[in-house]
């Protein structure tokens, strides 16, 4: 039985979040570990849907979902962890605003596929996985899928005045 | 250190931005937030920024960016603010014929709720006349009451009017 444990999210502008992630062997045990970690960090995050291994400090493509709570998901996986994925097809742009734990002060407005396929690894026994989604799932899936390549939402803000200083709501 | 807020205004042309921050660097300003945009084709740029410079130094260190006339350069000591905000946000976007009295028409019904607009950008192309606005409201105020009274406002200058929940998704 693995545990994950809880880790510090970091946060821009942080060196290891403009990086590429390094691909990594899914069966490897510290990546199972990590996948666990993320997971166990993601539900310690209040809203948190989503989180990815760069935002951990470490610099892997590795990241976890689950939207399952969310009103925008339609399509739900519940919760997963992809190693090593990539963006298979993308189509249906639909703008929306996201922030990111990891930029914590600021939202944007963002262009995403809501029509999505990707493709990825399961961390421990290294299958091969197809997901195919949309709406919501979609946008996280990229979000994440950025992270590890190095991109913050911050690099795909939809125009100059797209950047909102998030508020501190009383 | 005080923080200023600069302003630079009129006839657009390349390198205005560049010359206006070259400025401030020299005199060892740091830009916080800025803003800027082209308003029918006048520059127009808005900043916030820290640094041991006083207004008057800038002022005058801004002095050949305004010197020919074509531009105006603002400066003045400004207190530190929180971005703090009560209640939800929204989106208002009215829409219609140009006409005098739009804007003031629609964002008084929002300050007679308490509101705050946030961000505002109007637009006159042609004969269209675009407004969208982003608004808090407080609790207190109650978006479907507002939504009405906001209908009736625009009606009475001939305009649309929705208002709908500003989302931000965190991923």
């Amino acid at each position: 039985m693995i545990v994950g444990k809880v880790l510090e999210v970091v946060r821009a502008p942080a060196q290891v979040l403009s990086k590429p992630g390094a691909v990594v062997d899914p069966t490897d045990p510290e990546i199972v570990q990590l996948a666990a970690d993320l997971v166990a960090t993601m539900r310690v995050s209040p809203g948190c849907v989503g989180l990815a291994a760069p935002q951990v400090g470490v610099s892997v493509k590795v990241f976890c979902v689950d939207v399952s709570e969310h009103p925008k998901a339609r399509t739900k996986h519940g919760t997963f962890v992809l190693c090593n994925a990539e963006v298979v097809s993308a189509s249906r742009n639909e703008k929306a605003r996201e922030g990111c734990m990891s930029v914590p002060d600021l939202t944007g407005d963002v262009k995403r596929a809501s029509r999505l396929v990707v493709r990825g690894q399961e961390p421990g026994t290294g299958a091969e996985v197809v997901i195919e989604t949309d709406a919501f799932e979609a946008r996280a899936l990229q979000h994440e899928i950025d992270h590890c390549d190095g991109l913050l939402f911050l690099d795909r803000v939809a125009d100059a005045h797209a950047l909102h200083a998030r508020k501190t709501y009383l | 250190m005080p923080l200023l807020a600069i302003t630079v205004l009129g006839h657009d042309r390349p390198g205005i931005i560049a010359e206006t921050t070259g400025v401030l660097a020299a005199v060892g300003l740091n830009i916080e937030d800025s803003t800027m945009t082209l308003l029918r084709g006048h520059f127009a740029m808005m900043l916030i920024t820290d640094g041991d410079a006083d207004a008057a130094t800038v002022e005058e260190a801004l002095g050949g960016l305004t010197a020919d006339g074509s531009l105006s350069a603002s400066v003045r000591v400004v207190p530190a603010e929180q971005v703090v905000s009560r209640g939800s946000a929204y989106l208002l976007s009215v829409h219609g014929g140009d006409r005098p009295g739009i804007v003031s028409a629609v964002v008084a019904e929002v300050a007679k709720v308490g509101g705050n607009i946030t961000d505002l950008t109007t637009r006159l192309a042609g004969d269209l006349y675009v407004l969208i606005a982003e608004v808090d409201l407080p609790a207190s105020a109650d978006p479907a009451t507002l939504q009405t009274a906001l209908g009736a406002a625009a009606a009475t200058v001939g305009v649309d009017v929705t208002l709908r929940v500003l989302e931000s998704d965190d991923l």
